[in-house]
């Protein structure tokens, strides 16, 4: 019983916590999905040296330190380069082809997050000669991620990983054409991103600023409750032109979405699908 | 052995396993009907880097029915619901009326595990409270101790396989350890979650 009602004040106090972090820094967790936040908040207690989420509230309020190292608590995810190969894969077979078809390309990479993605897409365009005429939006709620992401620096022993992925998505080339190795870290091609727009923008709070021909939101959804992830949704399907693409996370759904209507499966098992033409 | 008189039928049951646990698992999966009236969760530590083949093994070999968990999927009974490689899979209680939904993450690796038996176990403890057993199988780590423990606590049932006979017995000894409510062969385990068919059959 006393564990019940223990983990009911838990509860209370993570929704004071996130609407504490609201009003003070207009960051709006309010829409993520209980389970994970409150796993990250719990580690992020025990980081700031808190005995409860009580006192880490006291303390993002009161000492201006503490938010920094919390949103990266928050909102940082490692992912990989070309993680889920079978995704880039799919990618260049079923829509690159009608990429090739536009003379100018957007392209919008959602909660990129410290970048691995970006790189990804970038080499694959790169590799498929689209690169040149594209443009990509790189956007996530940390600023801090955001110049990570746009240093595209990684730690040498993350490489092999990733060029194992890179070689199992269908490369053209090797991943090591696009980065030098130097002091233990990889730093990717500024050619890379010269095309690329790093910013600020939240798929809680603001709204769609471009007309793209690609969305590549993966891994990002899932961190979502079901109404902020229509909320996102809305924002992908109001930015994709008509007739665009949109790829999701390979164990992320449209099924529970508002918004399923608006697209159809072009590759049921790498969440790939494409704007309907009346959407 | 059957269900204590005193407490209510499980509405799910969280099921661990690491080294030797395909075959374990197979064993207990096949033994419940298509009718049992709870869901299964089950974490099984697997390579990460490779698509999942559980489902096409566990399934043509199971009456209930088996799937992946694929995010925001909603739980019900009569399912047995595998985490996919290089997710956490956690569960996250339903919106007004709703049943409770799968959730995933990639948050980082626990116990250099993703996925992570505790924080399934931690996860659906929140959520299910006593009406949750967990059950750890064989395993060469200690990860579902602590996830045991908080089942535990939120007043479910912890099952712990019986180390001697487990095909690897360091994750059977951590969570016994730990606390456990029962420590039986694999046998047994699936004979006390057969009599949870009982204890709410009609």
């Amino acid at each position: 019983m006393t564990a019940s009602v223990d983990a009911r004040t838990t509860d209370i106090e993570l929704k004071l916590l996130i609407d504490a972090i609201f009003h003070r820094f207009h960051y709006d967790f309010r829409g993520y999905a209980q389970a994970s936040l409150k796993r990250r908040l719990t580690a992020a207690c025990e980081r700031f040296d808190c005995a409860t989420l009580s006192q880490l509230q006291d303390k993002v309020l009161h000492d201006p330190e503490t938010f920094p190292g919390l949103l990266d608590y928050l909102t940082v995810q490692v992912s990989d380069m070309f993680r889920d190969p079978a995704y880039f894969r799919a990618l260049r077979e079923r829509v690159v082809p009608h990429l090739r078809t536009y003379p100018s390309l957007k392209v919008w990479v959602a909660g990129c997050s410290s970048g691995e993605e970006v790189y990804s897409l970038a080499i694959l365009l790169r590799e498929e000669d689209l690169l040149d005429r594209t443009l990509i939006y790189a956007t996530d709620i940390n600023t801090g991620a955001l110049r990570r992401a746009e240093a595209g620096v990684y730690p040498i022993d993350r490489i092999a990983g990733f060029t194992e992925n890179h070689r199992r998505s269908g490369a053209r080339t090797s991943l090591s054409d696009y980065y030098t190795a130097a002091y233990g870290r990889a730093v990717f091609d500024k050619s890379l991103k010269k095309n690329v727009v790093f910013s600020d923008h939240s798929l809680a709070t603001d709204s769609a600023f471009a007309e793209v021909h690609l969305v590549s939101c993966r891994n990002v959804l899932i961190y979502f409750n079901r109404a902020l992830q229509d909320r996102a949704l809305g924002l992908f399907r109001e930015a994709i032109c008509r007739k665009g693409f949109l790829g999701i996370g390979t164990k992320e759904s449209l099924n529970f979405s508002a918004h399923a209507q608006a697209f159809e499966e072009l590759d049921r098992e790498q969440r790939l699908y494409r704007k309907r033409g009346d959407a | 052995m059957s269900a204590q008189p005193s407490r209510p039928g499980v509405s799910a049951v969280a099921v661990g396993a690491s080294a030797g646990g395909v075959e374990a698992l197979i064993r207990l999966l096949s033994a419940l009907p298509a009718d049992w009236p709870a869901a299964l969760l089950v974490v099984l530590h697997l390579p990460r880097d490779r698509p999942s083949l559980l489902v096409d093994l566990f399934a043509p070999r199971c009456a209930l029915r088996v799937v992946e968990a694929i995010d925001k999927e909603p739980i019900v009974p009569g399912t047995a619901y595998i985490a996919p490689p290089d997710y956490h899979f956690l569960v996250e209680a339903g919106e007004a009326g709703e049943p409770p939904h799968a959730a995933l993450s990639v948050d980082d690796f626990v116990q250099y595990s993703r996925p992570s038996i505790d924080v399934l176990f931690e996860s659906a403890a929140d959520v299910f409270g006593p009406r949750l057993a967990g059950v750890i199988l064989t395993g060469a780590n200690d990860d579902g101790a602590a996830g045991l423990r908080a089942v535990r606590r939120a007043g479910g049932v912890g099952l712990v396989q019986d180390p001697d006979e487990a095909h690897a017995s360091a994750m059977p000894i951590a969570s016994r350890d730990a606390g456990a409510d029962f420590v039986l062969p694999l046998a047994g385990i699936v004979h006390w979650l057969q009599s949870q068919h009982e204890a709410v059959s009609p």
